[in-house]
């Protein structure tokens, strides 16, 4: 027989496309999906039509419009749809940076959906969830030693959420002191994650964003200039989302320390510093870890996530309640915290998750997380020496410096040439099963694009990730024509954005759409 | 028996030590530790982390999560009535499985071309809960009912530009807690006086209360204590007479029967969409909504991703993207709405599984099913001696049970129930120290009439 060619890249791809109607249009009417249990007739008897006794205003006589569908129907329509999805399962997903887009193990999942998890009512007596009350435990003694922190809480429900916490507690902390009129500044820097300035703002805030030096730093001279009596805390991330580290972060650190403010750790960026650094050594007050990122649990498309705030001994009075407590015989929930900020959200966190992350941590130990950064990092600085060697791509700042474990990337001088954007570059980028984004608002490097590797990747996978990059840099000198009509081969195609910030014409749902088509 | 060193990780393809070596030749270094150059030697962790010996093996790691996993007994085990907030409904399998499909579970960020699925079915469940809200602007989920109530009522502060929310006296303290945080420094919040008898709000009060200081009057619809708040509709007309918003906390799962707020003066919706065909998972099932009229005064507000349908350049082709973008803090930082992260997508688009397997029928056949089994709960409990139930009026799922005539401690009861193969209610005693030794009770669809009943002589045995 003839030999098949051997593969070369970038690979041929074509995303399903199953050309799906929105749910609606699939309405059979009578169908049913699931049916619900039938009211005994002996419930019927004694209580009669409870519904009718509603008054007027309260009773539902129009039933929802909701679509109508067999089972099957609905399952094949979601199935289609979760076809017209790539993530982690499927694709490089290096081009997210900043998230650590890493391989979620499967055991972990399937361990959580037990329903010694999945169906555990939060206020079951505390004798009936030990087994979950002791992971919880047992995470937040990782966390410390990881971080080097004194207590955790694992409530906040994602990176942002943790933000917000650590910042109720700074508020906390000055309003303890009688300094919280005073101190109504946040210094954040511009490549720390854009939470960071938001979340301050919520909590009352002015911010204070300190930009980099020539050199990419943050700019130690520029974070002096912004520290005053004002200054309530430095919220910062390191390595930063250039994947710069700044090694300045102690004089930082003391430098806020000097004018009574507090200093707080983002580590969504942890994952090429796991047992390098720890954050407590460095002086921090407060952090936190985004436990979809660095440990590993899936992001389900934005979430559930889970966060982990980190604080020293003198602002642990301030965490959110309940904490986890162990007596040295049982695990137990402490609510008597007079000085906590309370809640961040309901119940004790996303407990799914903490349990993935602890799987996660348990099946790699101390070397293990070690690994877990030294390959990020190494197949950072590879992805790195690999892209520089790309046409119309650079690597904005410290030059000739390694970076931790992300990049962020400019197609300036490709844009400049050729007149495509780095925006453009992920449409098509799509066409070959791979996702890409640009990067957070504001765009300080220009067309910019942060990819972060992480170590779920392989040499190979690295390889083929800066195949297509290439290819679709190539096209941009060529024929360009081809990346401004992209995408080709992805389920959908060029859409049109105009309605999307015109009131008159924007559906956020289809009742809207049906009113506002013409 | 020792594994080889040096480990070959299974999740770390690239720990292969002679593949370690060839990276490292391709970039130049002799070690990882050159990469690590900008670190000061001062801040480096000297030391090896102090953590457990792994499990390496995944068989031994199932083995290890499953013994302490094997420590719970879970609501499938025993007969719970739990809920305040957090729902034992039944979750029906097609749920489970799209929210385990991979493409769902591991993807994130993904943009409106490569990630498709998870815009339109974004998309879909907005406009399935709009039918269900009767509103054309629902948000992708935030975090959680909490998050949502908070947002909802400094949305209601930046349109109105008033600097105080009413809030009804029978939230939950935690919904509270957390609302009271989150608004702050931005609006003081008040409790509103509650009737002792039937659990609504005094309307006296709340007219004394108002004033040209009022963004928000916020209640929710059923109460935290269960009962149906029937004066709704004299709420929201006097807050309209004062020029505040009405903001309604609903159950999602309640308005197959239950009216939605916007048709009795509701004007931002919000509550929390676990009741949705999402497990418990121990308070980790949580997603938030929040809903508005299609206004862009409203809409301009929010903080969350809104998901909007557009066109394609290919005919009969949908697309899909962000309505409104520049309002978040993605695009502005501090200078968007709020903030916006991470939050409960997963959730979304299984609640719009749930929305599609119900339809019409079963969002009504579930709803007035949950208030006849609650209904007969009540009237048999009621028949029981030293028992009483608290509040009069229409229950949805929920209600409070009095203990105080029995002597015992809600405490003490809920030990015998243990004893006994039953969870019994939330302990209401600290949280609503007035009310006695009271609990709070849930029934839903999952309980059938000899549960109840089951219940029923349990308490009668163990209230003797």
């Amino acid at each position: 027989m003839k030999a098949v060619a051997p593969k070369s890249l970038p690979r041929r791809f074509h995303q399903a496309s199953w050309d799906e109607p929105v749910i609606f249009e699939l309405s059979q009417p009578g169908a049913r999906g699931v049916l619900v249990p039938q009211v005994e007739p002996g419930i019927v008897h004694e209580v009669g039509e409870i519904a009718a006794t509603l008054p007027e205003p309260l009773h539902r006589k129009i039933p929802p419009a909701l679509p109508e569908m067999s089972q099957v129907h609905v399952l094949r329509h979601y199935a289609r749809l979760s076809q017209e999805n790539l993530g982690v399962d499927l694709n490089i997903d290096i081009g997210q940076g900043t998230c650590t887009m890493k391989y979620s193990p499967k055991v972990n999942d399937q361990l959580a959906r037990s329903h010694k998890l999945a169906d555990l009512h939060p206020l079951q007596d505390e004798s009936t969830v030990q087994g979950i009350l002791e992971v919880m435990w047992r995470l937040e003694q990782f966390l410390k030693e990881i971080s080097g922190m004194d207590r955790f809480s694992l409530q906040p429900g994602a990176g942002s959420a943790a933000i917000y916490a650590n910042m109720a507690m700074v508020r906390a902390y000055h309003e303890s002191r009688g300094e919280s009129d005073q101190r109504d500044q946040v210094i954040t820097t511009i490549f720390s994650h854009p939470s960071n300035a938001a979340c301050a703002k919520v909590g009352g805030y002015e911010i204070i964003t300190v930009y980099p030096d020539s050199d990419g730093y943050p700019d130690l001279a520029a974070l002096q200039a912004a520290i005053s009596e004002r200054t309530a805390a430095l919220f910062i991330t390191n390595p930063e989302d250039t994947g710069i580290f700044n090694p300045h972060i102690e004089q930082f650190v003391t430098a806020v320390h000097d004018a009574g403010g507090l200093c707080v750790y983002d580590q969504a960026n942890a994952n090429g510093i796991l047992g390098i650094i720890r954050a407590r050594d460095v002086g921090f007050d407060l952090c936190h870890f985004n436990l979809h990122k660095t440990f590993s649990t899936p992001h389900g498309c934005g979430g559930p996530a889970a966060g982990a705030s980190g604080v020293t001994a003198a602002l642990a009075a301030f965490l959110p309640k309940p904490t986890v407590e162990f007596d040295g015989k049982k695990y137990f929930l402490d609510f008597d915290r007079p000085q906590s900020i309370g809640k961040i959200r309901p119940w004790y966190g996303v407990a799914q998750n903490i349990l993935k992350a602890y799987a996660w941590i348990m099946s790699l130990g101390a070397d293990g997380l070690r690994e877990v950064a030294e390959i990020a990092v190494l197949n950072n600085n590879y992805l790195l020496k690999k892209m520089l060697e790309v046409r119309g791509v650079s690597a904005p700042y410290a030059k000739g410096k390694r970076r931790i474990e992300q990049v962020r990337y400019s197609w300036q001088q490709l844009t400049s040439e050729t007149g495509v954007h780095s925006e453009e570059i992920g449409y098509r980028a799509a066409d070959f099963g791979t996702h890409y984004w640009t990067s957070h608002h504001p765009y300080i490097v220009t067309e910019p694009m942060t990819l972060e590797p992480t170590e779920s990747y392989s040499q190979a996978d690295l390889d083929e990730y800066v195949a297509i990059l290439k290819h679709i840099a190539d096209e941009a000198y060529n024929c360009p024509e081809t990346i401004h009509t992209a995408p080709h081969n992805s389920t959908g195609h060029k859409i049109n954005q105009e309605p999307y910030d015109d009131p008159e014409e924007w559906a956020i749902t289809w009742r809207a759409y049906k009113r506002k088509v013409k | 028996m020792s594994y080889k060193k040096p480990i070959v990780y299974p999740y770390i393809p690239n720990s292969i030590p002679a593949k370690k070596e060839e990276m490292l030749r391709e970039v130049g270094a002799k070690s990882v530790e050159e990469l690590y150059a900008d670190i000061p030697e001062s801040i480096r962790f000297k030391g090896k982390l102090n953590l457990p010996e792994p499990l390496l093996a995944e068989a031994e790691l199932v083995r290890h999560i499953e013994d302490l996993l094997g420590k719970n007994t879970s609501t499938r085990e025993r007969l719970s009535f739990l809920g305040a907030g957090c729902w034992q409904h039944y979750v029906p399998a097609v749920c489970d499985e799209i929210n385990s499909r991979g493409e769902f579970l591991t993807a994130y960020a993904g943009e409106p071309y490569e990630d498709k699925g998870r815009f339109q079915a974004l998309f879909e469940y907005e406009s399935m809960m709009g039918e269900l809200l009767n509103m054309d602007v629902v948000n992708v989920p935030n975090y959680d009912g909490f998050q949502a109530a908070g947002t909802a009522l400094l949305m209601a502060g930046r349109i109105t530009g008033r600097t105080e929310v009413l809030i009804c006296g029978t939230l939950g303290s935690d919904k509270l807690s957390k609302v009271r945080d989150y608004i702050h420094p931005h609006l003081e919040s008040i409790l509103l006086k509650y009737s002792p008898d039937s659990g609504l709000i005094d309307l006296n009060d709340l007219k004394a209360k108002i004033s040209a200081n009022t963004a928000a009057v916020f209640f929710e619809n059923p109460s935290y204590l269960g009962f149906v708040e029937t004066q709704a509709a004299e709420i929201a007309k006097i807050a309209h007479q004062n020029e505040a918003l009405c903001v309604v906390y609903v159950d999602p799962i309640s308005l197959g029967v239950l009216n939605p707020p916007v048709e009795y003066g509701g004007d931002i919706v919000c509550g929390d969409i676990q009741s949705l065909g999402i497990h418990m998972w121990f308070g980790g099932g949580h997603g938030g909504f929040i809903a508005t009229r299609d206004d862009p005064v409203f809409v301009l507000e929010f903080p969350s991703r809104l998901f909007g349908i557009s066109s394609t350049i290919v005919e009969g082709e949908y697309g899909f993207g962000d309505v409104a973008y520049e309002r978040t803090s993605f695009a502005l930082r501090e200078e968007g709405k709020e903030w916006v992260g991470t939050a409960s997508a997963l959730w979304g688009i299984t609640a719009g599984v749930y929305l599609a397997l119900m339809g019409p029928q079963g969002m009504v056949e579930i709803g007035e099913s949950i208030m006849q089994r609650t209904a007969y709960a009540i009237q048999k409990i009621s028949e029981v001696p030293g028992l009483n139930v608290q509040f009069n009026g229409v229950h949805f799922k929920e209600f409070v049970i009095d203990f105080s005539e029995s002597g015992q401690t809600v405490a003490s009861i809920n030990k015998k129930l243990l004893v006994r193969g039953i969870f019994g209610g939330k302990d209401l005693s600290i949280e609503f120290p007035d009310l006695g030794q009271c609990a709070l009770y849930a029934v839903t669809e999952i309980h059938s009439q000899s549960d109840i009943d089951r219940l029923v002589a349990t308490l009668k045995e163990v209230v003797k």
